[in-house]
């Protein structure tokens, strides 16, 4: 394994921020592990993209695959909240949100 | 009656055509079998048995008024619990959507209800889709029904096992990176991933966008190819979705199962894919196959595809990357489970990180987490971008091997089966490498299937077939070529070895 | 430190996001209505709800709306370009990642000619103008109703998913103290050509049109930028004003203080008219960006671009200059026009044969004036075509302003035409000199003494001979006329 590639626990933990993931400590440490030990392997791709070969996104390459610009049908006020935890007056019901951007 | 369970899905059609049995006889039959052996499979995460014998009734009374039907109408199906179906409980095997009723249908199932195919259940599967054994359901493993201490692969491992264990005679699953073709493999059917596009993703819950694919699954490669003609087509909800007629699949596997049919078709035998790392059983069954083909008349060429060796690199961080993203709409805010936090302030922020924390299990963390890291600024050309030109690089070895073979061959999986809890003991990246004949066609957009190539050790093997992007036709004649010379060599087909549950 | 003080002291930076909502049928990734005033979360599809499964289609629409902006803006428009996904977590966020289009713009590389009150000119570099989709909307719950103290929030998802075009300006440097002035100037005329476009409503008030503003402060032209803050979502031309107005003067505060100006995102407060610091930006903001897999390039064919091009109408500012110059109006009469949005109708007006002139005083005169007592829109009370031959029997003598009012009074009613109403109700003036002279007689011999001041020099006396000549013609004479006649008769 190259140091360069090397994650920490604390890495890990920023990582789990951005995913939204509460993980325990356990989780935590197992996944650095992992994540180190999977990472040095695939690394190696890096080998291999050099800079003359193009990037594939899509694995069929197609365009400009537009709907025209009519109403079609839409679901009930009653099925888009069929499946919320928790609503009220016709809609979905969150807790309190912090850190308004 | 015969056992109505043991048929094609193909012989039940044409004996509803011949007023032999009703749907509703079929689809009982079917009913009735679940009710005998999925304690013991666990093929079924929901049964629907009332839906499926209204669709039989309706069936039944529209063919006896004198209606045109659809070939397969009145042939039960069981849908991955990844597809989306309205009314009926849809949850991935995942807690995060334990009791999540849809309020719509994805393309899939409205063209298999559309063709007035019963809806038998919702097959198990990794959480997400996420693993290759079954194993990763928040609802419990499905056993594999060779041998009930074995897995059945995954991750449409339910939808396998409920054709091995006859319980369906066709099933729908998703193939993201072997996902139909290697449970094919462990139970001794059928499984199709179909050239990317071919199949609508709208309404399949996603794992990897730009890898997922619907795929058919079935006893027979001409009932996959007939299921294949009920699934595919062009759907205007998926910008992914092809234009090209999606029909000739079933007549393709007719032409195929023709004696002769092999003769002068070019099987390229992967070399990256064979020998090393293959265990030998399965070497030995593949090989076997090998032979009955080239004596049907099969020419047979070596093939050097140097980039496979990286295919499960660039799979291992592209699929991951788009896992995180497609995984963060599970928040807890709109639908399925809502947990909040044992400590702390309770906010929105605090209630998705628990809840996320609490509804997803340990492999679909670890994805997000190595896909969050992967996209991370400063990290994503390394990662991402390398691995989408590692894409390019498979599918030039791909286009130039088509251009000596008319199909690519190789053992669907380096194994066969195997115990259930094994997985576990493993480290993630060796049981990642498993999927390494599987990998280049979902990469690549290629079509792939798996026929049964016979046993080892009293499990099936499965033989693995590449054909180049929307040529799924050539896969349907030379797998039914393949599946005729080996049940002819054996006597029968290969999933009759399997011991009575 | 006073704005007046900091503007003399530092040179102002200025770069402005403005996000236009389209105005298309639909939303900009699925069919469901790009709409209001329906019930929340009623224009919702599983697409723009993020359900399990669902998928985005482009709206075809909404690439060409963006295409127009960007021509109207003089860009460039890609002959590829894609979306990606820009990830984060808020509940507002239904797949919690917006789709939007990242390092390939559909448009890049424009400018924007943008005039201030005095005709002053000012070139706005546009960066780049890229598709997007909007948030639904979030309702907290509890507390002051604003987020901080809310017990809970609500979440309704109609506005998920409405096409959005972001516009990036590069950065607004030279402005010197007019800095407020060029700001809301810019947005203003942006606004403008989306109208004129027909690809938006361009609502301030409605949120069509919002604006984050970067404000940053250096010591000279010469200095290197400075650490600008984003003040997001300012929804008023008057609040733009105010904001850059603030931030200018609060950034020298805390530069003069010796202190740093934080990179932040700062918010409006419409009552105060300050800016108060909302989240600091650092580098864990962390989008983790990558092309959306579930959607393929847009590669807008050059035919269609050239097609589009050519079907441009006239921008505004094009289009005023043209008719300052082709009609006289003063710069402040016209402006009064803009603002009104007469310009079109009094374009059509002079079309079907008005003067200019009259067209102006008829709109924003009577007609404005009968608009407002009886809370209609202005244009929709009468055709340009009628004001036209309104104007145009004034100018034939067969109507004085006051007739004239009365037959536009018809006309609004549903009468018929000018000229109709004109002669069903008799108000044609008189040009019967034998009746007219009639009067002017009877109204000289009823009043000697006028007369005589009259003859005394006292020009101004005539006006008494007018009202009895008015009445007996039942107002319908040519008040010119009368004057000659009782000029002619008392001189001779």
């Amino acid at each position: 394994m190259s140091q360069t590639s090397a994650i920490t626990a604390a890495e890990v933990s920023h990582l789990a921020d951005l995913a939204r993931i509460a993980l325990t400590d356990e989780e935590q440490a197992a996944l650095t592990g992992d994540l180190n030990a999977i990472l040095s392997s695939v690394a190696a791709v890096q080998e291999v993209a050099t800079d003359d070969v193009p990037a594939t996104s899509h694995p069929i390459a197609l365009s400009n695959v537009m709907r025209p610009d009519s109403v079609g049908e839409t679901l009930t006020a009653d099925e888009a909240l069929s499946g919320a935890p928790a609503s009220e007056d016709g809609k979905f019901l969150v807790p309190q949100i912090l850190g308004e951007d | 009656m015969a056992d109505l369970t043991r048929l094609s899905a193909l012989d039940l059609a044409a004996g509803m055509r011949a007023g032999d049995y009703s749907s509703t006889e079929i689809t009982q039959a079917h009913l009735d079998r679940i009710s005998a052996v999925d304690e013991t499979t666990g093929a079924f995460i929901t049964v629907t048995a009332d839906a499926a014998l209204a669709t039989a009734a309706d069936v039944d009374r529209r063919r006896a008024a004198g209606e045109t039907l659809h070939p397969l109408a009145g042939v039960p199906v069981a849908h991955k619990d990844l597809i989306v179906t309205e009314g009926v409980a849809t949850t991935a095997a995942s807690k995060m959507l334990e009791g999540w009723v849809p309020p719509y249908s994805g393309t899939v199932y409205r063209h298999t209800q559309e063709a007035g195919m019963p809806l038998l259940g919702k097959t198990n599967l990794d959480e997400f889709a996420m693993g290759a054994t079954t194993e990763n359901s928040a609802f419990g493993p499905t056993a594999n029904p060779w041998d009930t201490t074995k897995v059945p692969g995954g991750s449409s491992g339910g939808a396998a096992a409920a054709l091995a264990a006859y319980e369906a005679p066709l099933s729908v699953g998703t193939d993201t990176g072997g996902s139909v073709r290697q449970p094919a493999a462990f139970t001794g059917t059928v499984g199709v991933k179909p050239t990317y596009g071919s199949v609508s993703r709208y309404g399949v819950i996603a794992m990897a966008s730009s890898l997922d694919q619907v795929g058919p699954m079935g006893r027979t490669v001409a009932d996959a190819a007939a299921l294949h003609e009920v699934l595919a087509g062009h759907d205007p909800h998926d910008s992914t979705s092809l234009t090209d007629q999606a029909t000739g699949f079933l007549a393709a596997a007719e032409a195929g199962a023709a004696s002769g049919s092999l003769a002068g078709k070019r099987l390229g035998v992967i070399r990256q894919l064979t020998g090393e790392g293959v265990e030998p059983g399965v070497q030995a069954a593949f090989d076997e196959a090998l032979t009955i083909a080239e004596a049907a008349g099969a020419e047979i060429v070596d093939i050097d595809c140097p980039s496979f060796s990286y295919a499960v690199e660039a799979y291992y961080l592209i699929m991951p990357s788009e896992v995180s993203s497609n995984l963060a709409r599970y928040d807890g805010m709109r639908y399925g489970l809502r947990v909040e936090p044992e400590e702390g302030p309770v906010t929105a922020e605090t209630v998705m990180a628990a809840t996320r924390a609490a509804g997803f299990g340990a492999e679909v963390k670890r994805r997000i987490i190595l896909g969050t890291y992967a996209l991370s600024a400063g990290y994503y050309d390394a990662y991402y971008g390398s691995a989408q030109k590692v894409r390019t690089l498979v599918q030039r070895d791909l286009a130039k091997a088509f251009e000596t073979a008319d199909v690519l061959v190789s053992p669907t999986a380096p194994t066969t089966a195997f115990d259930l809890g094994a997985a576990k003991e493993m480290d993630p990246m060796s049981l990642y490498l498993g999927d390494v004949a599987t990998i280049p066609a979902n990469l690549a957009g290629v079509p792939g299937m798996s026929v049964p190539a016979g046993v080892a050790e009293g499990l099936p093997v499965g033989f693995q077939l590449l054909a180049p992007a929307r040529e799924d036709v050539r896969l349907y004649e030379i797998g039914a070529g393949i599946e005729a010379a080996v049940n002819d060599t054996r006597g029968a087909g290969v999933l009759a070895a399997a011991p009575e549950l | 430190m006073k704005y007046e003080d900091a503007i003399k002291k530092y040179d102002p930076v200025l770069g402005i996001e403005v996000h236009v909502e389209l105005g298309t049928a639909t939303k900009m990734f699925d069919a469901a209505p790009n709409s209001f005033g329906v019930g929340a979360n009623e224009n919702v599809t599983p697409v723009s709800l993020g359900l399990p499964g669902a998928l985005p289609v482009v709206n075809e629409t909404a690439v060409e709306y963006a295409i127009k902006i960007g021509l109207a803006l003089g860009c460039d428009i890609a002959e590829s370009c894609r979306f990606a996904r820009k990830n984060y977590f808020y509940p507002d966020l239904a797949k919690n990642f917006q789709t939007s289009q990242y390092d390939e713009p559909i448009a890049f590389d424009g400018s924007l000619e943008v005039e201030l009150e005095d005709g002053e000119l000012i070139t706005v570099e546009i960066e780049r103008a890229h598709m997007e989709e909007d948030a639904g909307k979030n309702t907290h719950v509890g507390g002051s109703g604003r987020i901080h103290g809310a017990e809970y929030s609500l979440v309704d998802y109609n506005r998920a998913g409405v096409p959005l075009v972001e516009i990036v300006t590069r950065p607004i440097t030279g402005t010197g103290e007019r800095a407020p002035e060029v700001a809301a100037a810019y947005v203003r005329t942006l606004r403008d050509v989306f109208r004129a476009l027909g690809v938006s409503e361009a609502r301030m008030e409605q949120g069509n049109v919002r604006a984050d503003i970067n404000v940053s402060l250096r010591e000279s032209p010469d200095a290197p930028l400075g650490t600008r803050t984003e003040t997001k979502n300012v929804n008023s031309f008057r609040s733009i004003e105010r904001a850059v107005r603030y931030e200018i003067a609060r950034q020298a505060t805390v530069l003069e203080a010796g202190e740093q100006v934080l990179q932040e995102t700062r918010h409006f407060h419409e009552e105060t008219g300050e800016t108060s610091s909302g989240r600091v930006k650092s580098d864990s903001d962390d989008y983790r960006y990558f092309p959306e897999p579930d959607l393929v390039p847009v590669e807008p064919s050059r035919d269609w671009v050239e097609q589009l091009r050519a079907d441009l109408p006239e921008l505004p500012a094009a289009k005023r200059r043209r008719l300052l110059e082709a009609w006289g109006f003063s710069e402040l009469e016209m402006r009064d026009v803009i603002n009104a949005g007469l310009l079109d109708v009094i374009e059509q007006t002079v079309a079907a044969g008005a003067e200019p002139a009259a067209a102006r005083k008829w709109w924003t005169g009577e007609i404005a004036r009968v608009a407002k007592q009886e809370d209609a829109e202005v244009t929709t009370l009468v055709t340009a075509a009628h004001v036209a031959e309104l104007a145009g029997l004034v100018k034939a003598g067969k109507l004085n302003d006051k007739l004239a009012r009365k037959v536009l009074a018809g006309v609004i009613d549903g009468k018929g035409s000018p000229t109709e109403v004109m002669e069903a109700e008799g108000l044609e003036i008189v040009q019967d000199d034998g009746a007219l002279e009639a009067a002017v007689d009877d109204a000289i011999a009823a009043n000697p003494d006028v007369v005589e001041k009259i003859k005394g020099g006292k020009m101004q006396a005539i006006g008494a001979l007018m009202g009895p000549i008015m009445k007996a013609t039942r107002g319908q004479a040519d008040a010119g006329k009368a004057r000659e006649m009782i000029l002619a008769k008392i001189n001779s």
